[in-house]
């Protein structure tokens, strides 16, 4: 009888465990972990504090930003950001005046070093910002680009 | 699919610079037809993964403010030539491709 009992507990449990496992695997084969949120965000600090938990950054002369001083279409602006900061872990690129700021952000393995270079879509002239994060901290750089026509919408 | 996907890696002392270009229309879903008035959706990359001999080097994450047939380049280090690169891409709607290439 009590045999009995423990196995219908164990099924029961066990079945409640692969329902639960199947409910949390099956987003996560589509995507990895695409942040939703940051990229809806409407705001710069919106964006990186659901990015990266905290909207705090230091300024830092490491990083370089590439990007047009004035791009004559917002459409394709290209950046590139350079920085020499060591043990990096993500480049983030934010166009500021943009619906949703956050345009892109690359997670960088233990090989990859910290250069990544893209076109992004600019809606008027701003400051694009490029967060790197390193070493569980974070640091920012900014470059005005003005846009003649803007490259959102349309 | 189509091949989306055209790859480049090309090694140079340390570092191996991969550039990649994706045919992809990148759709906002802010953007109307003009003709209908009805917006267009939503069509973006979301994922790209870089994976180096296997080992996964950079996973770009877009929004839709990523441009139209999007360009990109990193570097990675510790590449030789003969390494093999795989480029794969997810974007909203599901659709994916991916491709290899060698570094040179």
């Amino acid at each position: 009888m009590q045999r009995r009992t423990f196995l219908q507990g164990s099924l029961a449990g066990g079945a409640v465990a692969v329902a639960v496992g199947a409910g949390i695997l099956s987003p996560r084969t589509v995507l990895a972990a695409w942040p939703q949120a940051a990229f809806e965000a409407k705001s710069v600090q919106d964006a990186m504090s659901s990015l990266y938990g905290s909207a705090d950054s230091n300024a830092s002369g490491d990083i370089k930003i590439k990007a047009p001083d004035i791009a004559e279409n917002g459409a394709v602006v290209p950046i590139t950001v350079d920085t020499g900061i060591g043990g990096i872990e993500s480049i983030a690129i934010i166009a500021e005046k943009n619906g949703q700021p956050l345009a892109a952000s690359f997670n960088l393995g233990k090989s990859a070093k910290g250069f990544v270079s893209t076109r992004i879509k600019m809606g008027k002239t701003s400051d694009v910002i490029a967060v790197v994060s390193a070493g569980g901290k974070r640091y920012a750089a900014r470059k005005n680009v003005k846009v003649t026509i803007g490259g959102c919408g349309g | 699919m189509a091949k989306s996907i055209r790859i480049r890696a090309k090694a140079k002392g340390d570092d191996t610079t991969v550039k990649a270009l994706i045919t992809h229309p990148m759709e906002t879903g802010l953007r109307k037809n003009k003709k209908t008035g009805e917006k267009i959706p939503a069509h973006f990359i979301q994922e790209v993964t870089c994976k180096h001999n296997g080992n996964t080097a950079v996973t770009a994450l877009w929004g839709p403010a990523v441009s139209k047939n999007p360009y990109l380049s990193f570097r990675i280090g510790g590449a030789k030539a003969g390494d093999s690169i795989e480029l794969s891409w997810v974007d909203n709607q599901g659709k994916k491709d991916s491709a290899t290439t060698t570094v040179k």
